[in-house]
């Protein structure tokens, strides 16, 4: 049984003229425990929406999408926001820090809705992530790299059996964009997780090998090049 | 609930600033409602308690009220005097313990000086079964000699102690620049504090108020020559406190008094006392309506203090959401975070309704000599910061609501 798998899942919006538009339109993908998926994608094809829809925060409009067994879109929203905390880590492109929280904070605070904070483990992927002597920092203290790398020890905290990427080296100087992604797809491998990273950068797609193309996966594409 | 204290902790040091002008607002609130409840009520009791050691006041023809406002707490002008003959003839019945005379007419710089007899000091009780007590060696006046007693807030005031001397000034109030009676007293003894109005009070000799340079007696018409005898006559009181052989008694000298039509009789004084707060209620009640008020204007400081940040937060809620947060603990967190910042300002509300009511004790004791009772317990000094926070609950309802429809997708897009 695969960890995860989208059956026919479809996903519109509704446009300011009224209508609906297709966005997302995916009649069949799968992910096994631990495996790494890249799927290449441009900006604006409907990515984030798919990875949404994967973590729950988003509804698809049709069809299913299948954990371990369990339908998400069936879950009840406080049991697919549990599942969410417990099974799946999620990277932003744009990191979503929240300012207020120091980087052990931050790290700490997605701990609380899943198994429970677990100081000495955040510190020791901060730490892993070459951050000990930033654990006290604020986001708006650290550099960018620093950012991206506290948003992947968040994603890892948990030690969930899902890591979601979108465009996780997007913000990076192309000096920090390949160790970046090395340390999460090492992490990864480490904790047993499956990762699914999104992205348009060739050099994340190189050191995948095999990136899956996201105008294959969604058909919607095909018919009408859309916004995300 | 780990979680929700660790969001609300972080969020209230977030917004450090408007966190704590909050609170100020929801302390000032919260302290006023308190300093309302408390100060009136324990005015009203410092007032009416019915501690007073004596059971009615006899005094010229006019209002009860003046007369106990008079005499019990040293306020307002006299309504008028009575005829020594007056004060003669109760002093003689059976059913009076004691009559004690009271004369006015000077003062030394706005302290009121009285003119009585020495049984002030024998047989007066302030408090029931407490009398004057003299600090250190202070003796009474006598009642042959140019001499005075001191009440403690005078000595201290005026840092006058036994063995200094005065000239009194004519009337009531201090005349700044007005020249004094050329009548030299002594001081023979300070009081010890009774925290009640007698702490103000200058007590001389009633031969005193007689003879001093410039006063008329007779209605105003006499005036006594140096080292004459002064015809009773003459002779005047302002007032007459009076202890009865029991308290009863003043229902029937109420009653030949009220025969008559030159006098007037203040009796049961706590009675006359709390027909004048019954009176007065309506400032109570327009106090409380202006705090109820002010606590309406904090929840709404508070309201509009959360709403205000909720668009930079919304992308924090939608973070939170997507790190498995529910729906329930990010509106929980909204409606926790206004509550505490209520329960803050319930505790700073203590401290400024203790400054309150302090500040409030010292003006009532400096104004009246009255002394409220600062370490009694209100009610409100309970429910106040209990429907601080419920008023701070219902604040943070609004904003929750809108933390918990943030679209999360939408949000982090």
């Amino acid at each position: 049984m695969p960890l995860l798998e989208l059956r026919d899942v479809r996903r519109a919006f509704r446009s300011p003229d009224g209508e609906d538009q297709l966005i997302l339109d995916v009649p069949s993908f799968e992910v096994e425990g631990g495996q790494q998926v890249a799927i290449a994608g441009t900006s604006g094809s409907g990515k984030t929406t798919f990875l949404n829809i994967i973590a729950g925060l988003l509804a698809p409009t049709s069809g299913e999408v299948v954990w371990d067994g369990d339908v998400v879109s069936g879950m009840g929203e406080a049991k697919r926001d549990a599942w969410r905390a417990r099974e799946l880590g999620y990277v932003f492109q744009t990191f979503n820090l929240l300012g207020g929280y120091t980087a052990l904070e931050n790290v700490t605070l997605g701990m609380m809705f899943g198994p429970g904070p677990d100081r000495a483990f955040a510190t020791s992927l901060l730490e892993r992530l070459g951050l000990a002597d930033r654990l006290r920092h604020r986001p708006a203290q650290l550099s960018i790299g620093q950012q991206q790398r506290v948003a992947l020890a968040r994603a890892l905290a948990n030690r969930p059996r899902l890591v979601l990427a979108d465009e996780p080296t997007g913000n990076l100087d192309p000096r920090f964009a390949l160790e970046a992604l090395g340390l999460l797809r090492e992490l990864c491998r480490e904790q047993g997780a499956a990762l699914i990273c999104v992205s348009h950068d060739p050099r994340v797609l190189d050191d995948f090998g095999d990136a899956l193309d996201f105008a294959v996966l969604n058909r919607a594409m095909a018919e009408e090049p859309q916004g995300s | 609930m780990r979680s929700l204290l660790f969001i609300v902790a972080r969020s209230l040091r977030q917004h450090l600033l408007s966190t704590i002008i909050t609170v100020i607002s929801a302390g000032l609130a919260s302290g006023l409602v308190m300093s309302v409840f408390t100060v009136s009520e324990q005015s009203r009791t410092a007032f009416t308690g019915g501690d007073i050691g004596y059971d009615a006041v006899l005094g010229a023809k006019g209002s009860q009220l003046q007369l106990v406002l008079n005499t019990v707490f040293h306020l307002e002008t006299s309504p008028g005097n009575i005829p020594w003959s007056l004060y003669q003839e109760v002093k003689g019945r059976g059913d009076v313990r004691y009559a004690i005379p009271y004369a006015l007419g000077d003062n030394l710089y706005g302290y009121r000086i009285v003119g009585t007899t020495r049984e002030i000091f024998d047989v007066f009780e302030f408090q029931n079964g407490e009398k004057f007590r003299f600090q250190g060696d202070g003796q009474p006046f006598d009642e042959g000699f140019q001499e005075a007693v001191l009440g403690s807030v005078v000595a201290e005031k005026l840092g006058l102690k036994r063995g200094d001397t005065f000239r009194p000034y004519h009337g009531l109030q201090y005349m700044p620049g007005s020249a004094p009676h050329q009548e030299l007293y002594k001081i023979t003894g300070v009081l010890e504090p009774t925290n009640t109005a007698n702490d103000g009070v200058i007590w001389i000799p009633i031969e005193g108020i007689f003879r001093m340079d410039g006063h008329k007696l007779a209605g105003g018409t006499e005036e006594v020559e140096r080292g004459a005898a002064i015809p009773d006559e003459w002779k005047e009181v302002s007032a007459v406190m009076l202890k009865y052989s029991s308290p009863i008694r003043g229902k029937f000298m109420q009653d030949e008094i009220r025969r008559g039509d030159s006098a007037t009789l203040a009796w049961p004084i706590a009675s006359v006392l709390g027909t004048f707060f019954l009176k007065i209620g309506w400032i109570t009640k327009v106090l409380v309506y202006v705090a109820y008020l002010v606590v309406v204007v904090a929840g709404f400081g508070l309201l509009a203090s959360i709403y205000n940040t909720m668009n930079e937060r919304r992308r924090e809620f939608a973070i939170l959401r997507a790190l498995g947060a529910r729906k329930q603990t990010v509106f929980s967190a909204i409606v926790l975070e206004a509550s505490a910042i209520a329960l803050l300002g319930s505790l700073l509300g203590y401290l400024i309704y203790g400054g309150i009511l302090f500040g409030s004790a010292m003006i009532i004791r400096e104004q009246t000599g009255v002394v409220l009772d600062v370490t009694s317990v209100h009610p409100s000094l309970l429910w106040t910061p209990l429907g601080m926070v419920v008023v701070g609950a219902l604040a943070g309802v609004i904003p929750a609501i809108k933390a918990y429809s943030t679209d999360v997708a939408r949000t982090l897009a």
